[in-house]
C-alpha cells in the first residue's frame, strides 16, 4: 500500500547534448496504441529544427575527426548504458506500438543488438567502401570514404524504437552528425533514447532528436542549405515526393522511403548511404 | 559643463555625483528589451540597417595587406551574389594597414577606421599614443578608435584620462584643419561596475569623444546589452545637458542575427531614431556580418542558409 504521488515525466528535445523545450512553448498529447494518454511530447517547431542544424554542423568537425575506433568504442558504451535501461524501453515500446510484454522487450534486445553491430563497423567500413585503385602511372591511388555531414533522418513511423535505433546508428557510425525526427504518434522511446546519448560519451551535436509534426519539421530540414543529406524513411510517399524535390535544390543525398522488416538483417546499405568518396593521388617513391 | 572639468577635484566631485546605476534594474531593463519579436519586412530593414552600421573588423596579428584587402572588398559587396545588399559603414584595421584600407576602398564612401594609442592594452607613453595616433591619421584613417588609459581611470586619476583623450583628439586634427572621428574604447570588461561605465562615458564625452565604444573585443567581456544600454542612456542624457551628440559602439561578442536586432531595439527604446543610423551607432563585429547574410539569405529565398554560402575570413 503506497500514497506515493506519481512523478510524471516531462519528456523534452535533446539539441546539442542539452534537453530544451521546443521554442514555441507547444506541446502534443501522446497516446498509446489504445489511445490513453501516457504524456505530452515537445511540438517542435522549425526553428528547433535549425537551430538542431546548427548544433549537428558544429559538432562535425569533432566527431568526423575522431578516429573510426574512438567512434566505435562510443557507440558501444551506447549500448551498454542501453542494456542497464532495457526494461524502461521495453516498458516504452510495450505503450507505444501496443505489444506484448515480452514482444516489446525482443525488439529492444533487437535494437540494441543492431546498435553494437552498426558499432563494429566504425573501423571496418573503409575497407568495405575504400580501395586502391590500380591506375596508368607511377602513382598510389587511393579511395577513402568519408562522411557526408549532417544527415536530417526522419526515423520511421511504426518501429518506434527497433526502426529508430536502425537508422541513426548507421548515419553516424561513419562520422556523421544527425538530426533525427522521432516517430510522430510514438516518439516517447526516441526522446528517452536521447538519455542514453547523453549519458554515453557521444559529444553533443552528434544526434538530435526532435519530436513533433513530421511534415511540419521535414520541410525546412530538407530545403536547408547546411544538411548535407536526407533519410525519408518517416516519410509518406506524397511528401517524400516534395522533400526529394526540395533536397535537390543544394544536391542532398536522398535515401527514399520503402518498405523495411526492421527485424530482418539490416545490411550496408545506409551505412554506405551517407557517405562521400576521396580519392588520393600519391606518387610512388623512387 | 566647462567648470566640471576645471580642476582633478571639480571633475571628481561631477563624476562621483553621477546617480548610481540601479544594476538589477539595468540588466532587467536590458533583458526585456531583448525579448522584442522583429519579424518580415521590419526584420529586412533591421538586418539591413544592421549591416550598414557594422564596422567590419580584423585586428589579429597575422593581418596582411592581402588579408585587409579581401576584407575591403567584402565590405563594399557583402554578398556578391546579391547587390541590393547595403555597404558596411567602416573597415577596421591597425594603423600600418590603413594605407592597404585606404587604397581599397578607395572611392567606396566606406570609411577606413583605425585602432591607436597602443591598442588593446593603452599601455605606452603619451608620445608613444600620440604618434601612433598621427601615423594612422596621416596614412589616412577617417576614424580612430583610442583605448583608453584604464589603470589611471581605476586609480581616480580622472583628469589624467581626461587630458589623455584630449591630447588625442587634437592629433586627430589633419593638415587641412579637418579631423578623423574620435571614437573612445573603454574596455568595460575591465572596469569592474556599471557606476565606473557611467562616469568614463561622461569623463569622454566631456573630453570630446565622437563615439563611445564599450571593448577591444580582446578581452573574456566585451560588449553586453546592460553596459551598452547604460552608455546610450549616458549619450541621451549628454545630449539634453551639453547639446551635443554622441555616437555608441558595441564591439566584441556581437555574432548573430538576433544578438544585433536586440541592440538595435535598445536604441530605438532608449535614444530613438536620431541614433538609428551608421553615423551614430555602429556594431564593431567581423564574425557578425556572415550571419546577417545568411539571415537576409533565409528572408530571400525562405530556406535556410549556411556557412558553406558566406565568405571564410
Amino acid at each position: 500500500m503506497s500514497d506515493r504521488l506519481s512523478v510524471l515525466k516531462t519528456y523534452k528535445l535533446y539539441v546539442g547534448g542539452k534537453f530544451p523545450r521546443s521554442e514555441s512553448g507547444r506541446v502534443y498529447e501522446v497516446t498509446d496504441a489504445k489511445g490513453n494518454w501516457l504524456a505530452n511530447a515537445p511540438l517542435s517547431s522549425r526553428k528547433d529544427a535549425r537551430d538542431a542544424v546548427v548544433a549537428a554542423r558544429k559538432a562535425f568537425g569533432g566527431w568526423s575527426g575522431a578516429t573510426a575506433y574512438n567512434r566505435g568504442q562510443i557507440l558501444y558504451r551506447t549500448a551498454e548504458m542501453l542494456e542497464g535501461r532495457r526494461d524502461q524501453f521495453a516498458a516504452e515500446v510495450a505503450d507505444a506500438e501496443g505489444l506484448s510484454k515480452a514482444k516489446a522487450a525482443a525488439q529492444v534486445d533487437a535494437a540494441i543488438d543492431r546498435w553494437v553491430w552498426y558499432a563494429g563497423w566504425s573501423d571496418k567500413v573503409a575497407q568495405i567502401a575504400g580501395s586502391a585503385n590500380p591506375v596508368a602511372g607511377p602513382y598510389f591511388n587511393l579511395s577513402a570514404p568519408e562522411p557526408t555531414g549532417v544527415v536530417a533522418v526522419l526515423a520511421p513511423q511504426e518501429s518506434s524504437f527497433l526502426g529508430l535505433v536502425s537508422v541513426i546508428a548507421p548515419a553516424i557510425v561513419t562520422g556523421n552528425t544527425a538530426v533525427v525526427v522521432a516517430s510522430e504518434q510514438a516518439p516517447l522511446p526516441a526522446l528517452s533514447l536521447a538519455e542514453v546519448l547523453a549519458t554515453s560519451d557521444l559529444p553533443g551535436g552528434v544526434v538530435n532528436l526532435l519530436s513533433g509534426r513530421t511534415a511540419e519539421l521535414a520541410a525546412p530540414l530538407a530545403a536547408h542549405q547546411d544538411v548535407n543529406a536526407v533519410d525519408l524513411t518517416g516519410a509518406g510517399a506524397e511528401l517524400a515526393v516534395e522533400l526529394e524535390t526540395a533536397a535537390a535544390d543544394n544536391l542532398k543525398r536522398v535515401l527514399r522511403p520503402r518498405a523495411v522488416d526492421w527485424t530482418a538483417d539490416p545490411g550496408t546499405e545506409r551505412l554506405l548511404a551517407f557517405l562521400e568518396t576521396k580519392t588520393v593521388w600519391h606518387p610512388m617513391g623512387v | 559643463m566647462a567648470d566640471v572639468t576645471a580642476s582633478d577635484g571639480a571633475l571628481r566631485r561631477f563624476l562621483h555625483g553621477l546617480p548610481g546605476v540601479d544594476a538589477v534594474g539595468l540588466q532587467a531593463r536590458a533583458a526585456a528589451l531583448g525579448t522584442r519579436s522583429i519579424k518580415t519586412t521590419a526584420k529586412a530593414y533591421a538586418i539591413d540597417l544592421a549591416i550598414s552600421m557594422i564596422d567590419l573588423t580584423t585586428l589579429e596579428g597575422a593581418d596582411t595587406p592581402g588579408k585587409v584587402r579581401a576584407l575591403c572588398a567584402k565590405g563594399i559587396h557583402p554578398d556578391p551574389t546579391d547587390r541590393s545588399v547595403p555597404k558596411v559603414a567602416a573597415i577596421c584595421v591597425y594603423p600600418d594597414m590603413v594605407a592597404t584600407a585606404k587604397e581599397a576602398l578607395a572611392g567606396s564612401g566606406i570609411h577606413v577606421a583605425s585602432v591607436a594609442t597602443a591598442f588593446p592594452a593603452g599601455r605606452a607613453a603619451l608620445p608613444v599614443k600620440l604618434a601612433d595616433t598621427r601615423d594612422a591619421v596621416a596614412a589616412g584613417a577617417d576614424e580612430i578608435d583610442m583605448v583608453i588609459d584604464r589603470g589611471a581611470f581605476l586609480s581616480g586619476r580622472y583628469l589624467d584620462v581626461f587630458e589623455e583623450i584630449k591630447a588625442v583628439k587634437e592629433a586627430c586634427v589633419r593638415p587641412d584643419g579637418t579631423a578623423a572621428h574620435l571614437k573612445v574604447i573603454f574596455e568595460t570588461g575591465e572596469l569592474q561596475t556599471y557606476d565606473n561605465v557611467r562616469r568614463v562615458s561622461w569623463l569622454a564625452m566631456l573630453a570630446g569623444a565622437d563615439f563611445i565604444k564599450t571593448s577591444t573585443g580582446k578581452v573574456a567581456v566585451n560588449a553586453t546589452p546592460p553596459v551598452t544600454l547604460l552608455m546610450l542612456e549616458a549619450v541621451r542624457d549628454f545630449r539634453a545637458q551639453a547639446g551635443i551628440q554622441v555616437g555608441v559602439k558595441p564591439a566584441g561578442g556581437i555574432r548573430t542575427t538576433k544578438d544585433a536586432l536586440k541592440y538595435l531595439v535598445m536604441v530605438n527604446e532608449t535614444v530613438g531614431e536620431d541614433w538609428l543610423n551608421a553615423d551614430w551607432f555602429r556594431f564593431g563585429a567581423s564574425s557578425l556580418l556572415n550571419d546577417l547574410l545568411m539571415q537576409r539569405q533565409k528572408l530571400s529565398t525562405g530556406r535556410y542558409s549556411g556557412p558553406d554560402y558566406v565568405t571564410v575570413d
